[in-house]
């Protein structure tokens, strides 16, 4: 079998989707991924994670190589392989944008040097580390066997014959107005030292950095090119072995490894993301993905939560939910800030990532192989829009029930709470009915309580507080039936302003 | 250099995060209209005015602190504007002469800076003169400070010093640079050196027999040349040219200082100027430590209401040491409101260093000052009116702390009596609960019944007065709540509840 990407193993390669589902800021999907790929903007990372696998082989083909790459050593081999061929790819496009040759040369041997010394670098790490999916064995067999070929060596030992006669080149430039002179170096002592000293007095709080960037590489202007001329004069023979290397070597990045190259930072940028919150004590695991509807899952946790919650002292609650047939939905109840949203979004966030063939927050899991997710969350309100607010969530509504199916997976958070009781009360029950009929998948937190007891179908979750102290949240959910609550002070307490709300909520 | 006329031991920040609340206190209180006053069309001012009064300062002796120099500054009022006159002159001259380090090149940023130097050398001279003349008629420890260190850090021989230096950077005889080649055979490592020869003339000897040199002549139509030899220069000298930059902010920072803070004292002479002309009084208020409860004064009046009218307004008088709630009841346009307004803007003047607008007044600090009031509309129709009252009122929940004070003005009043005094009970009791000082105005009965007949010892009632004939007084007496229903209809015409 050769070897032809990291991402799959089969021959019909998925195709990318560019655009971000439409459910990802719901979840908070957008800023887990957005954060995953902050620092990859090369890669374009995001259309891998913008692409759900539909089939479970490639789900495990994917969550192999993730185990492998889980291990240190691997993954330093790899960021560093990376790594070199981030400036590879730099230098290049670099050579583009140039006007002198002297100066294009000179950054072409730069490429080849760094892309000889990335190839071995990864061809010995590879040999001498244990791998076990079927992704790294294929690119290890790959990569030996290139290595080793003749083109490549010559390519080697040729690149840095020519670099060490350049590197030993030094020489002094004299400016005056309109005019410059370039001899060999005589080793006269740093000026720039000697009167930063003597203002050093002025000193007295952080101001603004005055030193310009001067950015170097962005080309060369026909003055610093006379000068670089009359240096090649001054040492004539190592820019002529520039100029032979040149002609003889014009080509050398291999395809595959190129495509590799983007490929494998999908797994260091999830595995790099998720590094700092296993650190911190949180687990992950790799799924169950498949057909059953029992899906359960210990200790989920929230991604995006969790990585704001990053270096802070609040610690991560971690959840746990489990639906036995012929159980589908999940209605979460409960006091406000209890963490039912963040209940919503774990469920939805740990089926996404499953289905990427990615670690999911938690000790254990089985999850559910969904076709669509589908998400209602209650918008920012817009002021100039009020009075159609509740005509477009109902109008929201019925596009996801028309459009999903019993494979999809829905997830409803406090739609209705700002219309009257008794028509959020009508309106849940029907859509209520709707959703059982479709048989699909759903979490739906409302403060509906007697929402929490339709049907067979339905479980209860509520948020729960600590026993002896009413007024602390322990931000877990709870299978358990929904408390009830009488209507009385009903407004003050959706506004958490009772007597005992403020007493919580008012730190000494 | 520190100005530290605001704080003993700290500048003010130029940019303060306002409390969250800052429009509401803006709209309940009526501020612009003190701030107008202050700042007497300076938008400066105005901006300054209103940083300071809503940045209140929670510790007694900080606020002392402000209050003695600004006793300084009213007994000195023309050296006072004098000195505020430097940093607005280093402001004009910027202008006029298009001074600054704007440039992204070293070589325009050294010259720039070089000449902002020279500029203020001027200018902190002449401060340096009032110090000498003035320093001796200011007591307070701000000021005294002050003078002291422009005194020993603006010495002649600073001057001196700097001068020196300025004249070395102009580098007329050349720049030495040396190089190497780095990666893609571009110049790098570029370090300004120092020429072995002291010779003024080296330029013309360093063409030594050890090396061959090859020269090039800028041909002089060559702009683009002459530019890129610019930016080798540039890149030699940026080192140099960052700290002289730097110098160079370092006392334009000291200067812009200076005038934000003074600002904030001018607006107070601006303002004590106002009130003189109204014949109002003045008084520098008596802080205590947030833990205690003080609440008395005589002759307070509403500041934003007398400036409005301008003329002379009632004032209060009233002895609520000890309590941590104030009940105001009684009749419609008896001045409740201008009596609540008139709490909240003592509070916020005392506590930014100011005089307030009394015969006399001592208060505790608070952690913070809010102010819940009935809005005469509900323009975002995206919820009751009850519903939008408990909204705001769970900000400041969200938002409030021990010790601090809170303004209620008919607040929950938007239900039918029953519901709204159980609500408003519920939040008094738990704010009470948490040390939190609370005024509230209110025309619900049964809740303000409710705390008379408990005969809380941390309680005071007041009530607006009105004469038998029916007319008011818009003064304030202490009395228990009646039973009046005066707007009790209107509510519910306009609020449309049910009763």
């Amino acid at each position: 079998m050769t070897f032809h990407s990291i991402l799959t193993d089969s021959e019909d390669i998925q195709k990318e989707m560019a655009e971000q589902p439409t459910f990802f800021t719901d979840l908070n999907l957008d800023q887990v991924i957005n954060a995953i790929t902050a620092k990859k903007q090369e890669y374009n990372l995001k259309p891998f994670f913008y692409t759900p696998l539909r089939d479970s082989a490639t789900i495990r083909c994917r969550q192999e190589v993730m185990q492998d790459l889980e291990d240190e050593t691997l993954m330093a081999h790899i960021k560093t392989f990376a790594e070199k061929m981030v400036l590879v790819r730099r230098y290049l496009g670099l050579i583009e944008k140039l006007d002198f040759d002297t100066h294009k040369k000179g950054w072409y041997l730069e490429a080849v040097l760094l892309y000889c010394d990335a190839v071995s670098g990864l061809t010995n790490d590879l040999s001498a580390t244990q791998v076990k999916s079927r992704g790294f064995l294929g690119l290890r067999e790959y990569v030996g066997h290139y290595a080793h070929s003749h083109g490549f060596k010559t390519l080697a030992a040729e690149v840095h014959k020519v670099k060490a006669g350049l590197a030993g080149v030094k020489y002094s430039v004299i400016l005056r107005t309109g005019r410059l002179s370039v001899r060999r170096d005589e080793g006269e002592t740093d000026y720039s030292v000697e009167v930063e000293k003597t203002f050093e007095k002025f000193k007295q709080g952080t101001v603004k950095d005055y030193r310009v960037a001067l950015y170097e590489g962005s080309g060369m202007n026909h003055i610093e090119a006379k000068i670089l001329e009359f240096v090649a004069r001054l040492y004539p023979e190592p820019f002529a072995a520039l100029d032979r290397f040149f002609t003889q070597h014009s080509h050398f990045v291999d395809e595959t490894l190129r495509v590799f190259d983007r490929e494998i930072q999908f797994y260091v940028a999830y595995l790099e993301y998720i590094a700092d919150l296993k650190y911190k004590g949180l687990t992950f695991c790799y799924p169950e993905v498949g057909e059953s509807r029992e899906v359960f899952v210990s200790e989920a946790f929230d991604l995006a939560l969790a990585s704001s919650l990053l270096f802070s002292q609040t610690p991560v609650i971690c959840n746990d939910f489990a639906l036995h047939n012929p159980e589908r939905i999940l209605i979460v109840t409960g006091p406000n800030q209890g963490g039912k949203t963040t209940f919503a979004r774990t469920f939805g966030q740990l089926h996404y990532l499953a289905s990427l063939g990615c670690l999911v927050p938690g000790r254990q899991a089985r999850l559910f192989l969904f076709d669509q997710i589908f998400t209602h969350f209650e918008r920012e309100e817009d002021i100039r829009n009020l009075s159609g607010k509740l005509q477009d969530d109902l109008t929201r509504i019925h596009a996801i029930i028309d459009r999903a199916t019993s494979d999809s997976i829905l997830i409803m958070n406090e739609i209705f709470s700002s219309t009257s009781l008794k028509d959020a009360v009508f309106l849940s029950r029907e859509i209520m009915t709707r959703v059982m009929k479709l048989d699909l998948l759903c979490v739906w937190v409302t403060f509906i309580d007697e929402m929490a007891s339709m049907s067979e179908k339905t479980v209860s979750m509520v948020s729960t507080v600590v026993p002896e102290n009413p007024a602390e949240r322990t931000f877990k959910i709870i299978r358990k039936p929904a408390d009830g609550l009488a209507y009385a002070l009903s407004l003050a307490e959706k506004h958490r302003l009772t007597y005992e709300h403020i007493k919580e909520r008012i730190q000494p | 250099m520190n100005v530290f006329l605001m704080y003993r031991e700290r500048d003010l920040d130029p940019k303060p995060k306002l409390p969250a609340n800052e429009a509401a206190l803006m709209q309940d209180l009526e501020l612009n209209a003190l701030f107008e006053a202050m700042a007497q069309e300076d938008k400066f001012l105005f901006g300054v005015a209103k940083q300071a009064v809503l940045s209140s300062l929670d510790n007694p002796d900080a606020i002392r602190y402000r209050q003695e120099i600004l006793k300084d500054c009213l007994k000195n009022p023309a050296i006072v504007r004098q000195i505020y006159q430097i940093p607005l002159q280093s402001i004009q001259n910027k202008q006029k002469h298009w001074m600054g380090v704007f440039s992204r090149y070293p070589g325009a940023i050294l010259s720039g800076a070089v000449e902002m130097l020279e500029m203020f050398v001027g200018l902190l001279k002449e401060l340096k003169g009032i110090a000498d003349e003035h320093a001796g008629e200011f007591e307070s420890e701000g000021f005294q400070r002050f003078f002291a260190m422009i005194k020993q850090e603006l010495g002649d021989e600073y001057f001196a010093v700097v001068e020196n230096h300025l004249k070395e950077l102009k580098f007329r005889n050349g720049v030495l640079l040396s190089a190497e080649l780095g990666k893609g055979n571009e110049g790098t490592n570029y370090l300004l050196r120092k020429p072995n020869s002291k010779d003024p003339h080296w330029m013309n000897r360093v063409f030594s027999k050890k090396s061959p040199v090859y020269s090039f002549t800028i041909p002089s139509r060559d702009d683009h040349g002459a530019r890129a030899l610019g930016e080798l220069r540039d890149r030699g000298i940026n080192l140099v040219a960052n700290a002289v930059a730097q110098s160079a902010d370092h006392i334009d920072s000291f200067l812009n200082t200076l005038r934000l803070e003074l600002a904030f004292y001018i607006g107070c002479l601006n303002l004590s100027e106002q009130l003189a002309g109204l014949g109002e009084p003045i008084a520098f208020p008596l802080p205590v430590a947030s833990h205690e409860r003080k609440h008395s004064f005589a002759g307070l009046y509403d500041v934003c209401l007398a400036l409005t009218m301008k003329q002379k307004v009632v004032g209060n008088m009233v002895d609520a040491d000890g309590k941590d709630l104030v009940i105001i009841t009684g009749a419609n346009q008896g001045g409740k409101s201008t009596f609540l307004r008139s709490i909240g803007l003592a509070q916020l003047m005392m506590q930014c260093g100011m005089f307030v607008a009394a015969d006399s007044f001592s208060a505790n600090v608070c952690g913070g000052l809010f102010t819940h009031y009935k809005r005469e509309e509900d323009t975002s129709m995206k919820s009751g009116k009850l519903d939008e009252e408990l909204g705001r009122m769970s900000i400041i929940v969200a938002n409030i702390a021990s010790d601090c004070l809170v303004l209620f003005n008919e607040s929950f009043a938007a239900t039918n009596e029953r519901e709204g005094s159980e609500i408003a009970r519920q939040i008094v009791n738990a704010l009470l609960e948490k040390q939190i000082k609370i005024f509230f105005v209110t025309h619900q009965y049964e809740f303000a019944h409710s705390y008379f007949d408990q005969k809380m010892k941390k309680a005071i009632f007041l009530r607006a007065e009105r004469q038998l004939d029916g007319a008011r007084t818009y003064k304030l007496i202490p009395g228990e709540p009646l039973q009046t229903s005066y707007g009790e209809d209107l509510y519910h015409k306009i609020f449309g509840t049910n009763q």
